[in-house]
């Protein structure tokens, strides 16, 4: 018996056993709609229509993209900015110390904390809900960064060094890939806490985006079949950014930490 | 034979807690070029602090080392480190970490090097497996591969197969005396396992206890492959256990 024959049960399991459980949710949220005659509680089938009417109207993509766009230049900000930083803070003690608690003390403040003085600063535009991306975005990433230097093994550091590498080539040849699970890992808090606060930023302002949508379909006429579609895009996609950074980290290279 | 490590009159004081605490002190010792010199002492005597200062990981307070006439000021590519811990890097394939020092060779140098030296540790074939994926024995194969890769003066060897199972341990002994009588180099190892030094060794520093001095240097006359139960290699342990102070082995009269 061959090991994909063995794992079959399983793998049929792991598909079928969590959309049985979202069917079901969805089964029940139908039934309480339509058990209560809710006027403004939408149907899963009218959320659909809402979906299907917003691809027609070229608002599902404009909503999604500016979204994702918002979120994609916070965020590549954060990734330029944060892991120089995170690796200085963890190679050089000096640096550690003198930045670690100006680091510890931002990082609680949660990023909607930011919105008056975004708004100050940025005005109402793109650039608030990107300034407000970066900042979430920032501070997982310079945490794990740093852990990720700080915890590389020495005596991969001593190797290098006796086989005459030093300076960049360290860096690009033993710091990096060895920082690099937990960069990964930072990266992966990071885009969920910035597509978190994306939808936030959205909406308070702004023309365009999933957390625009949401709050303009409430404001504009009540539409909660529209409300809702907008919640079903942000955990799709949400899940979607999840999943494709889980795949940047099962690379045999980046993994070598689980064990390959 | 020509002298490759000269060290001459070495101390060294470390700072635990505040206060100096001296390791090692008066080493004076020179290994030819292709001897092999096997630092014995009790745990703590200070054998890996001095295998560190030849090395070039750590300055001596006092004395000097030299190899091959100049004086040791860090760590180089003339002598590679291979230690109890390992260290494979675990981002690499086998073959990147068997060219990882290989930087300044063409490609295809590179390329021929690794093949060589994978092949001297009968690891041919495994060019393209992660370190995740080999045995500890296997691991340590590649770490003695890629050291000798870029082809140095020296192998300096801390506990280098203390973390291994008893079998291996044997089987990778008996392998480094292979490839050393294909590919002569001078060796310093450090080692807590008298049977392991005397089973490689020519030559074998006993350190005392901290302050580790020279006690002792013992000459292995025995010819390779050394066999351990032979009775003069038993009588010259139970010689050196005794000076290392482990006395009752020998009397039985417990």
């Amino acid at each position: 018996m061959n090991g994909h024959d063995w794992l079959g049960p399983v793998r049929r399991a792991t598909f079928w056993a969590p959309l049985g459980v979202v069917g079901a949710l969805v089964g029940l949220w139908w039934l309480a709609v339509a058990a209560t005659g809710s006027l403004i509680v939408p149907t899963p089938g009218q959320v659909l229509l809402g979906i299907g009417e917003l691809a027609r109207q070229g608002l599902l993509l404009r909503h999604v993209t500016s979204s994702l766009w918002r979120v994609g230049v916070g965020f590549g900000l954060a990734v330029v900015l944060a892991v120089p930083l995170g690796v200085c803070m963890g190679w050089f003690h000096g640096v550690f110390v003198a930045v670690n608690p100006v680091i510890q003390l931002l990082r609680p403040v949660s990023p909607i904390a930011w919105i008056p003085l975004a708004i100050l600063w940025f005005g109402v535009g793109d650039l608030s809900p990107v300034f407000l991306i970066f900042l979430s975005s920032f501070f997982p990433l310079v945490v794990n960064t740093t852990t990720g230097v700080h915890t590389i093994e020495r005596q991969y550091v001593r190797a290098a060094r006796n086989f005459g590498v030093g300076g960049l080539r360290l860096l690009r040849l033993v710091i990096l890939p060895a920082a690099l699970p937990h960069i990964l890992v930072g990266m992966r808090v990071s885009l969920g806490v910035a597509w978190l606060v994306v939808v936030a930023a959205e909406m308070i302002a702004l023309d365009s985006g999933l957390g625009f949508l949401i709050m303009d379909s409430r404001n504009a006429g009540n539409r909660y079949d529209l409300v809702v579609a907008g919640m079903v895009l942000i955990g799709v996609f949400g899940l979607s950014l999840d999943s494709v950074m889980r795949r940047l980290e099962t690379f045999r290279a980046i993994r070598w930490r689980d064990g390959g | 034979m020509a002298d490759r490590i000269r060290i001459k009159d070495v101390a060294k004081t470390f700072l635990t807690r505040g206060r100096p605490l001296l390791v090692v002190e008066g080493i004076d010792l020179a290994v030819a070029e292709t001897e092999f010199v096997a630092l014995v002492g009790p745990s703590g005597c200070g054998k890996t602090t001095l295998l560190n200062i030849i090395a070039g990981f750590e300055a001596p307070d006092r004395g000097e080392v030299s190899v091959d006439g100049m004086p040791v000021t860090g760590p180089s590519r003339t002598g590679i480190v291979i230690s109890q811990l390992g260290s494979v890097f675990p981002w690499l394939t086998v073959a990147g970490n068997l060219t990882f020092g290989l930087g300044d060779l063409p490609r295809a140098e590179r390329a021929r090097v690794a093949r060589h030296y994978l092949a001297v540790v009968g690891l041919q074939g495994f060019e393209h497996a992660f370190p995740s994926e080999l045995s500890g024995g296997m691991l340590k194969r590649v770490e003695v591969a890629r050291a000798l890769a870029v082809r140095p003066e020296i192998l300096y060897m801390d506990e280098p197969f203390a973390a291994l199972d008893a079998l291996t341990r044997l089987r990778l002994r008996l392998e480094l005396r292979r490839i050393l009588a294909e590919e002569p180099r001078t060796c310093v190892l450090v080692t807590h396992d008298v049977e392991e030094a005397i089973h490689l060794a020519d030559r074998i520093v006993v350190l005392s206890a901290r302050p580790g001095r020279i006690q002792d240097v013992v000459d292995i006359p025995f010819p390779h492959p050394r066999r351990l139960s032979s009775l003069e290699v038993v009588a010259l342990k139970d010689r050196i256990l005794r000076e290392l102070g482990v006395e009752a082995l020998t009397s039985g009269a417990d």
